[in-house]
C-alpha cells in the first residue's frame, strides 16, 4: 500500500494533491471522478491541519491508498484531537447571501463526493477511511 | 496561485490562476480586501478560467467578499468563465444561487 507521511501544513496540500493525482490515476478514474477525489482529500486535510491539530506544524497527516478492482481507498492518519463528525452541522445551502455560514462546507463535499466517509480512531491517532468507486467497474 | 488586477472606471476585474485551497486562498482573500476594504471598489469580475482547483477556503474567500460587496446595496461579486469542475463544486455548495456567472469577461464586465 503506497504511503507517505506529510507535514502537517497547508504548503503540503498540493503534494497530497500530487500523490492523490497517482492514485486516481492508478485506479482508473475518469477525470471529473478524480477531481472529486482530490477534493475531498483537500478538505479532510484542511480540517486536520485546522481542527485536529489547531494550526500549521504540530503533526503530521499520514496518507496512504490501495486500489482494487471497483475502488479507490484512501486513508488519513493523525494524532491530533479526535474529531466527532456529528457535531458538525450539514450546511444550509440554500440559505440567502446573509444567512449563508460556511462552517461544515468540507464535511459536506466529502460526503458528497466520496462514496464512503467513516472516521475511526485509536488511543493516540485518528484514522480517516474514504472510498470512491470506479463506475465504469462496478 | 496568481493574481492580477485590471481596473476599468466601473468595476474592477480580477484574473486568478492555479490552484485556490487553505494555503492560497489567504493571498485571494488579501487581494480582494485591497480591492473592497481598502480602495472602496464593490464592483468586481473575478476571471476563474486559469483556476484549475477550488476547495471549501476558495468557496469562503468568494462568499465573503459577496457579501462585503452587496452591503448597503454597493455593489457584487460576479464571476466570469468558471471551469466546469469549479463550477461543479460551486454548485455543490450551492454557491451558484448567489452569483451572477458568466461565459467570458467582456460580457461580465459590460454587465455588472
Amino acid at each position: 500500500m503506497p504511503t507517505l507521511i506529510f507535514p502537517g501544513r497547508y504548503d503540503s496540500l498540493n503534494k497530497i494533491a500530487s500523490f492523490i493525482h497517482q492514485a486516481a490515476q492508478e485506479a482508473q478514474l475518469n477525470d471529473f471522478a478524480a477531481y472529486e477525489v482530490e477534493t475531498a482529500i483537500d478538505e479532510a486535510c484542511s480540517n486536520i491541519i485546522e481542527h485536529a491539530y489547531g494550526g500549521e506544524d504540530r503533526g503530521t497527516i499520514e496518507c496512504s491508498y490501495e486500489v482494487s478492482n471497483d475502488r479507490l481507498t484512501i486513508t488519513l492518519r493523525d494524532h491530533g484531537k479526535p474529531f466527532d463528525p456529528s457535531k458538525v452541522p450539514t450546511p444550509d445551502l440554500k440559505s440567502s447571501l446573509g444567512g449563508r455560514k460556511t462552517h461544515g462546507l468540507g464535511l459536506y463535499i466529502m460526503r458528497q463526493w466520496m462514496d464512503k466517509v467513516e472516521f475511526d480512531k485509536t488511543i493516540d491517532t485518528n484514522i480517516l477511511t474514504m472510498v470512491k468507486f470506479n463506475k465504469v467497474k462496478v | 496561485m496568481e493574481i492580477s488586477n485590471t481596473q476599468f472606471k466601473h468595476c474592477d476585474l480580477v484574473s486568478v490562476k492555479g490552484r485556490i485551497d487553505s494555503a492560497t486562498a489567504p493571498q485571494l482573500s488579501d487581494a480582494l480586501d485591497a480591492l473592497t476594504k481598502t480602495a472602496g471598489r464593490y464592483h468586481i469580475v473575478i476571471d476563474l478560467s486559469g483556476v484549475n482547483f477550488i476547495s471549501s477556503a476558495g468557496l469562503r474567500v468568494l462568499i465573503a467578499t459577496q457579501k462585503e460587496c452587496k452591503r448597503y446595496n454597493r455593489g457584487e461579486v460576479a464571476l466570469a468563465a468558471v471551469p466546469p469542475k469549479v463550477q461543479s463544486a460551486l454548485e455543490l455548495a450551492g454557491f451558484d444561487a448567489l452569483f451572477k456567472i458568466y461565459k467570458d469577461t467582456l460580457s461580465a464586465v459590460g454587465s455588472v
